[in-house]
């Protein structure tokens, strides 16, 4: 038998599910990243940060978006550094709807997820609002895991 | 010894090229078309002939206020389905023949009927005759730009025209404004009026809007001044200015070296981030091995195509079981500049004793840069962070 040698391979080899972690150009909240990381360790499981993108209606589905992606990728390579520190692995997408919700509904309907990690948070119009999380409870196959927003 | 009429003719003839100088800004409303009045007015102060082909005021008192003590041309009226338009009359501007003519408005589209469909080829007339002009333009009219900015406001902008109308000017200044100052004047009413105000303020002129266009118009003029100076520094005459070394100078490809596992994407973002940079295509290359994936791999693919789709970069899949020779094949098709790969897997048995990937591509490519992304997670093992 393969003994894994570091805990980076260790969480490569032995990653049993998969969690996914939505965010959008608003950002990511940290509370729902080391959340999210904590469980994936426990579980060896695989995180997956999934960049949601909204795209204006004037512009076919599959337009390239250089201006999100330039807020999008520097957010990967954080969660990537902070999922490396942590020993955890990570496979990251990129999603793109006419909302939010429909670009994580895209994703879910291509992937099963174990979990979702998200964070309420609180601001309406920022990220996933209180319809879509409700949504994400009611139809999605997979333990929803909803972070409150932080207080203050 | 000539005749009057002769010299006139001969002037004429022999008038050089006008200058173009074109007023950029983020927005309606920065106050392009004042600064290009401002400067009508240093330049006829200055004993220069400067008309007003064209102005649009769209009925901003400032605006107007600005223009006057300048000379301006009468537009013409062009009858198009039952409807009175008007537009600028080139044929007045060129017999008027000013050494200096401000052109509001360069993306606009002329009604049909006149002598050009857009106003920058009426512009192209009128340095032809040896006529300066002095002429506004907003960023998101830019081709190139349109996509982005449709992407960042919302709004696509229908009247656009090429980019190399603004990259073969002869100066582009771009007229500055903070978002915050924008959005007062906006709602002061200087920018329109206040039955359009809060249509305005919910839609294009949102905050988030105005930062991005502002930072793509100044982009946009940090990289004109990037590629004039590069051009400048290796050609001679103004024809090649822009032609051929700029073009040669600052035209990088970059090819992506990706197998369908979740660390390629690092790879690839880095090599976006390069390719924003360099202002570059890029090309992401999967040598396929013969046979078929499994769920894993098919799963990581196909996130990848995703994100090369987001990127605007091309991806492109070889099936071949002959990795060097498919991608230098590949690297000399695309006239690839740069070659971006993750750290190859350590060799192991016989395969220790051949060359190294890295090395047997630089020998096949030369000129080619290749360039090995560090692995996030071996630096992170070591502590390195």
């Amino acid at each position: 038998m393969k003994i894994p040698r570091n805990r980076s391979e260790q969480a490569q080899t032995a990653a049993q599910g998969r969690i996914l972690i939505p965010f959008t150009a608003q950002g990511l909240s940290q509370r729902a990243l080391d959340a999210a990381l904590r469980l994936a360790r426990a579980e060896r499981a695989t995180v997956v940060p999934a960049f949601l993108v909204r795209v204006p209606r004037t512009l076919p589905l599959d337009s390239p978006l250089p201006a999100a992606c330039s807020v999008g990728m520097p957010l990967q390579e954080v969660i990537e550094q902070q999922a490396g520190a942590a020993g955890v692995a990570v496979d990251a997408r990129v999603s793109r709807g006419r909302t939010y919700r429909d670009a994580l509904g895209r994703l879910l309907a291509q992937e099963p997820f174990e979990r979702v990690v998200i964070a309420a948070t609180g601001e309406p119009g920022n990220g996933l609002a209180e319809h879509d999380l409700a949504w994400l409870l009611s139809e999605v196959p997979a333990e929803v895991l909803i972070l409150r927003p932080a207080l203050g | 010894m000539p005749v009057a009429s002769d010299l006139d003719e001969r002037s004429s003839a022999e008038r050089p090229r006008g200058r173009l100088r074109v007023v950029l800004g983020m927005a309606p409303g920065v106050g392009k078309t004042v600064r290009m009045l401002a400067e009508g007015h240093a330049e006829a102060r200055a004993g220069r002939d400067v008309v007003i082909g064209l102005l649009e005021t769209h009925g901003r008192e400032e605006t107007a206020a600005a223009a006057a003590g300048l000379e301006m041309l009468g537009r013409r009226t062009v009858s198009y389905r039952g409807t009175e338009l008007t537009e600028m009359d080139l044929p007045a501007v060129l017999a008027r023949a000013p050494e200096l003519c401000l052109i509001d408005e360069l993306a606009h589209t002329n009604a049909p009927g006149v002598e050009h469909a857009k106003r920058y080829e009426d512009v192209e007339d009128v340095l032809a005759a040896g006529i300066d002009v002095l002429s506004t333009l907003n960023v998101q009219h830019l081709d190139s730009l349109n996509d982005q900015v449709a992407e960042l406001s919302g709004v696509r902008v229908r009247e656009t025209i090429p980019d190399a109308v603004l990259a073969g000017a002869d100066e582009v200044v771009v007229v500055d404004l903070t978002p915050e100052e924008l959005l007062e004047r906006l709602r002061a009413g200087k920018v329109y009026p206040q039955a359009r105000i809060e249509s305005a303020l919910n839609n294009f002129f949102r905050i988030e809007n105005l930062t991005a266009l502002r930072e793509v118009a100044l982009r946009q003029v940090a990289e004109e001044v990037g590629q004039r100076r590069m051009a400048a520094a290796g050609a001679g005459s103004r024809a090649e200015l822009l032609d051929t070394a700029a073009s040669q100078a600052v035209g990088e490809r970059l090819l992506v070296l990706v197998q369908p596992e979740p660390s390629t994407q690092r790879v690839v973002r880095r090599a976006w981030r390069s390719a924003q940079r360099l202002g570059a295509e890029l090309d992401l290359l999967w040598v396929r091995p013969p046979g078929a994936l499994d769920v894993e791999h098919e799963r990581s693919l196909s996130a990848l195509m995703q994100l090369a789709s987001m990127l605007g970069a091309h991806f492109i899949v070889e099936e071949s079981d002959t990795l060097v020779e498919t991608i230098a094949a590949v690297a000399r098709r695309r006239r690839c500049t740069y070659i971006f790969m993750g750290r190859p897997r350590p060799a192991r048995g016989l395969a220790r004793l051949r060359v190294a990937l890295p090395l047997r591509l630089m020998d096949l490519l030369p000129g080619v840069d290749v360039r090995i992304v560090a692995d996030r997670g071996r630096r992170e093992e070591r502590g390195e962070r």
